[in-house]
């Protein structure tokens, strides 16, 4: 509360916030889950977001509450349950990294008013062959802030692959606040997944943070398919030498909603590499905003680093902003750092008409195409798959086509 | 088949074809000659419905129909295929989406199911193998790094799949050396029935020799100037267009 009241909320004067107004989007009067209502239904019956081809242990949060209905796993091996729990267990680990991450007065917020979450704990030399999928749900009847959290542990040498997936059962305006923060040991590997599948009324303001020791290995993404305001503030940082990591992004933003990814790369330590790119194909009257920043320190020889941005306009009134940057002090390193914003080429849309291929068919067939690299990088090969899948179905069917999300859409490959 | 009558036609504002007539009947090759400028390509694009290219007079018919009235994708599902002289680059789809998305599209217009991806797999290899077009190019983005005669061999192939009534090849044999364009005329060759037609642009002899055109028509400045048999091609090769230019047009 001290943090939050020194600060203030960012402003658009911060220049990490300069491209979304946050007080603008906390200014609605929400309701808080303050007396823990129980839930009314149990999602596992309604979101079933499952992969096909991996075998995978669903945990759902609703709203602000971790579901009772999840199983919790406690073998010694894997942890995955709610935050509170962990707390009781290992109130030694709990410590150790619950709120270890410097951030900013949105984080305060969120640890001020957080009332559970979940955690991952991987321990030394555990491999989890599963998926561990996270559905995050916003609901209410009236609007509503909530605020979650995630603590990922991945001890040395640990390897696991985590799938978050955000979606609405509700018809109000929300605005959940989300910090995350991860942990990855010397030698541990983790893919982190987040799909934002919710609808235009549904604003998130996420703080995520990866610390990175030696010769870890991150493959971090996010696939924003559907949403209002979403803000995403994205630091990882190297601590370790020879770790690596890739970030990908992918925004397909429509109506009036406003995608905001903001990336902070810390390189403080020698051999990391790190290896970004994100796209957005903006349609309707979307914003979108991308500030990447890859920081190089003085200790950090020999780090390779690569940061894209490319982004898709298909309609005239859509907006981007885009601002790589790179910040280097040290001598022996290999970076690069570009972005492009362009429009469906019409040259090209013609030669596919005088194929036969309709407009609207070859403005899909040109911003899959366009989306595809991104979802390439995704290592696990179901996943990808299924991702790939969701894409196409949001291109094809545009949004909100059946009852509940593209995911369970009941369409599988 | 085709029935071209008296087609103004401008880009930018500027009056590029000055009242075009051109019969195609099926079973019919014709050969459009001209300098560079003079509106071939122009015409090809009319033709197909390019909408950067606007016509102010006139009316195409295709068989009956008012072509004018259709969207593109309709005039190359009605059966008219043009092979550009530049063909497009479109980096990230593949020659394969691309082709199935197109011959889906046809077969939709036709109210038949989507090929299957068995079938599909088939055809591209019979079709690929009728123009010598490398497998892996068709794994690639459509055009993508491909060179100059990949890309009209590519045109040659794609008009193999969509087995068009109408094909138009504009300059298809320009930048091909003697084999490729062995390959692509005999491709061009081998797709040819009596119920098809095609109209063929090319400065070059060569081209003539192999595909042995029915009519020769060459186009000055906007205007066909002049409709022959082939020793027309001949008399061109050997004296260029400028006779022509003392000549009033045919109507
Ligand atoms: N897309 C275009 N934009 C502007 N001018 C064009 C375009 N296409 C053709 N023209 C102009 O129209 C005239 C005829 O060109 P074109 O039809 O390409 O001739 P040809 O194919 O006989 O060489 C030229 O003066 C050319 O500059
Ligand atoms: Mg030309």
């Amino acid at each position: 509360m001290d943090a939050l009241i020194a600060s203030g909320l960012p402003t658009k004067k911060d220049e990490r916030y300069k491209y979304t107004d946050i007080a603008a989007a906390l200014e609605p009067d929400f309701g808080l889950n303050l007396s823990r209502l129980p839930l009314s239904f149990d999602p596992r019956q309604t979101y079933r977001c499952r992969v096909p081809g991996l075998g995978s242990r669903v945990h759902y949060v609703v709203g602000d509450s971790v579901a009772e209905s999840n199983v919790i796993v406690d073998d010694g091996r894997l942890f995955v349950g709610p935050m509170v729990e962990f707390a009781q267990r290992y109130p030694d680990l709990f410590r150790a990294y619950y709120n270890k991450v410097e951030g900013d007065s949105l984080t305060a917020l969120n640890t001020m008013l957080v009332q559970d979450g979940i955690v991952i704990r991987v321990a030394k030399g555990c491999k989890v062959d599963d998926l561990l999928q996270i559905v995050n749900l916003s609901v209410g009847n009236v609007p509503m802030l909530a605020n979650r959290r995630q603590l990922i542990i991945m001890e040395q040498g640990a390897e696991a692959s985590i799938l978050c997936c955000n979606h609405s059962a509700t018809g109000c305006n929300n605005l959940a606040t989300e910090v995350v923060e991860g942990y990855l040991a010397n030698g541990s590997h983790l893919q982190y997944y987040s799909v934002e599948e919710t609808s235009d009324n549904c604003n998130l303001l996420n703080t995520t943070a990866f610390m990175q020791h030696e010769g870890s290995n991150l493959e971090y993404g996010s696939i924003t398919l559907n949403s209002g305001l979403l803000r995403r503030s994205v630091k990882i940082e190297f601590d370790g030498s020879n770790a690596q990591t890739t970030v990908s992004g992918l925004v397909l933003a429509h109506g009036t909603s406003h995608i905001d990814n903001n990336l902070l790369v810390a390189h403080n330590a020698p051999l990391c590499r790190s290896d970004i790119l994100y796209k957005y194909v903006l349609d309707g009257s979307s914003t979108g905003a991308f500030a990447g920043k890859v920081l190089v320190n003085a200790q950090a020889q020999k780090t390779d680093s690569q940061e894209t941005n490319a982004n898709l306009c298909v309609s005239p009134s859509a907006r981007m902003f885009t601002q790589p940057m790179l910040e280097i002090y040290a001598d022996d390193v290999k970076c690069n750092h570009g972005s492009t914003v362009g429009q469906l080429d019409d040259t090209a849309l013609f030669y596919m008409a005088q194929r036969g291929i309709t407009p609207e068919e070859g403005r899909l067939l040109l911003q899959q195409s366009f989306a595809w690299d991104v979802l390439q990088r995704i290592d696990l090969l179901p996943l990808r798959q299924r991702l790939i899948h969701m894409v196409e179905e949001r291109f094809r069917r545009g949004i909100g086509a059946c009852g509940d999300c593209v995911m369970c859409g009941g369409n599988e490959i | 088949m085709l029935e071209i009558r008296n087609i103004h036609a401008s880009v930018e504002g500027k009056e590029i074809l000055k009242g075009i007539n051109l019969t195609v009947k099926a079973g019919e090759v014709h050969v459009l000659m001209g300098p560079n400028g003079s509106g071939k390509s122009t015409l090809s694009n009319v033709i197909v419905g390019n909408p950067q290219y606007t016509v102010t007079a006139g009316t195409i018919t295709f068989n009956g129909r008012d072509l004018l009235a259709m969207p593109p994708e309709d005039r190359s599902h009605e059966g008219i295929f043009m092979s550009y002289q530049q063909p497009v680059e479109i980096p990230g789809v593949s020659m394969n989406n691309f082709m199935r998305a197109a011959v889906n599209a046809k077969r939709k217009y036709q109210g038949l199911p989507p090929i299957g991806g068995g079938d599909f797999l088939k055809m591209v290899k019979e079709k690929r193998e009728l123009v010598g077009l490398d497998a892996d190019l068709t794994r690639r983005s459509v055009n993508e790094g491909f060179s100059g005669g990949e890309k009209k061999r590519n045109e040659i192939f794609q008009m193999a799949m969509l087995e068009p009534q109408l094909a138009i090849l504009d300059e298809t044999d320009s930048g091909l050396d003697v084999d490729a364009l062995r390959i692509v005329a005999e491709g061009f060759n081998r797709l040819r029935t009596p119920q098809t037609a095609a109209i063929c642009i090319t400065h070059y002899q060569r081209m003539l020799d192999y595909i042995k055109p029915d009519i020769v028509h060459v186009m000055l400045d906007g205007r066909i100037m002049r409709t022959g048999g082939p020793d027309l091609a001949y008399r061109i090769e050997s004296e260029g267009f400028d006779w022509l230019k003392e000549t009033t047009p045919n109507s």
